[in-house]
């Protein structure tokens, strides 16, 4: 089992407690009326899936209840770190070379 | 509640606890259902936490996994913004909670939740064969809570004392739960 650290609880807890909530850091537009079906699309249904490093949104369902950000690698299914819900991309990603 | 019913001559109906009478004891291992206690769900930002904790009489506490207990009352931190709060001793949360001025939400569970006591040196194994979490008295102290998983069913985890354990689950659930931790008390003692 994955141990995933949350970091509203402060400690690693199993990965049985948390649920995946999909691709981080994507901004909802300010007038969404106004944007072309294009641009809905993209914001709506199309994600990354990249092969490596992943930015996702977790949430730690059966314990704080509370939404954060991850980094994992999709190849090893490691997770790199986690972050507060609201916290800016991390420019540093601690034991990633690239 | 037996006062205002005399009053308006409505007949309360009569209250069947979940789990009633209901205990089971292994070689290491003793489980009991819990008396029925009053229960708050609480919810709060930091600026009311003062004013809370003044009314419910005790400190709320605001590191993770702890909790802080006085006078029959406990409260146990769930989330940043969230606590349990339980008495045994018979006190009103929700009134004293309905003083408050602050900007806070209480919600009473007491139905909602039942109280199993798992007790004896194999509680941890016990617990352990549905809860995927480190009970060990390192990562999980005396006096430490956190609401996790057993088996498929969400519960709230209370250390008591060393070897005792308070597990709050949903009423309906309760049932699941209780035979659960038989089935795990029979295998802990083996």
């Amino acid at each position: 089992m994955l141990l995933i650290r949350c970091p509203y609880c402060e400690e690693e807890r199993p990965e049985l407690e948390f649920r995946n909530a999909g691709e981080a850091h994507i901004a909802r537009p300010t007038d969404i009326a106004a944007i072309s079906d294009d641009d809905f699309e993209k914001f709506f249904f199309i994600r990354q899936n990249p092969k490596g490093i992943i930015y996702e949104r977790w949430r730690h369902l059966h314990g704080c209840a509370r939404f954060f950000n991850a980094v994992r690698d999709t190849v090893s299914d490691k997770f790199v770190m986690t972050y507060k819900a609201g916290e800016p991309k991390p420019s540093k990603l601690p034991g990633v070379s690239k | 509640m037996a006062k205002a019913a005399q009053k308006t001559g409505i007949v309360e109906a009569e209250r069947h606890p979940a789990l009633a009478g209901r205990n089971a004891s292994a070689a290491h291992v003793t489980l009991t259902a819990l008396e029925p206690a009053e229960r708050i769900s609480l919810r709060a930002p930091e600026a009311s936490l003062a004013a809370l904790s003044k009314a419910l009489g005790l400190t709320l506490p605001k590191k993770p996994k702890t909790s802080t207990s006085k006078g029959g009352r406990t409260a146990l931190w769930l989330g940043p913004d969230e606590w349990l709060v339980i008495d045994d001793a018979g006190g009103d949360l929700l009134a004293d909670c309905a003083k408050v001025k602050q900007l806070h939400s209480a919600v009473g569970v007491s139905h909602r939740n039942v109280a199993i006591g798992v007790t004896g040196p194999g509680a941890e194994t016990t617990l352990n064969a549905g809860c995927p979490q480190d009970l060990s008295l390192a990562a999980f102290p005396v006096g430490g809570c956190s609401r996790t998983i057993f088996g498929k069913v969400e519960i709230v985890l209370y250390r008591t004392a060393e070897d005792a354990f308070r597990v709050e689950c949903w009423r309906s659930f309760s049932d699941y739960v209780f035979t659960f931790l038989s089935e795990a008390a029979r295998d802990a003692a083996a």
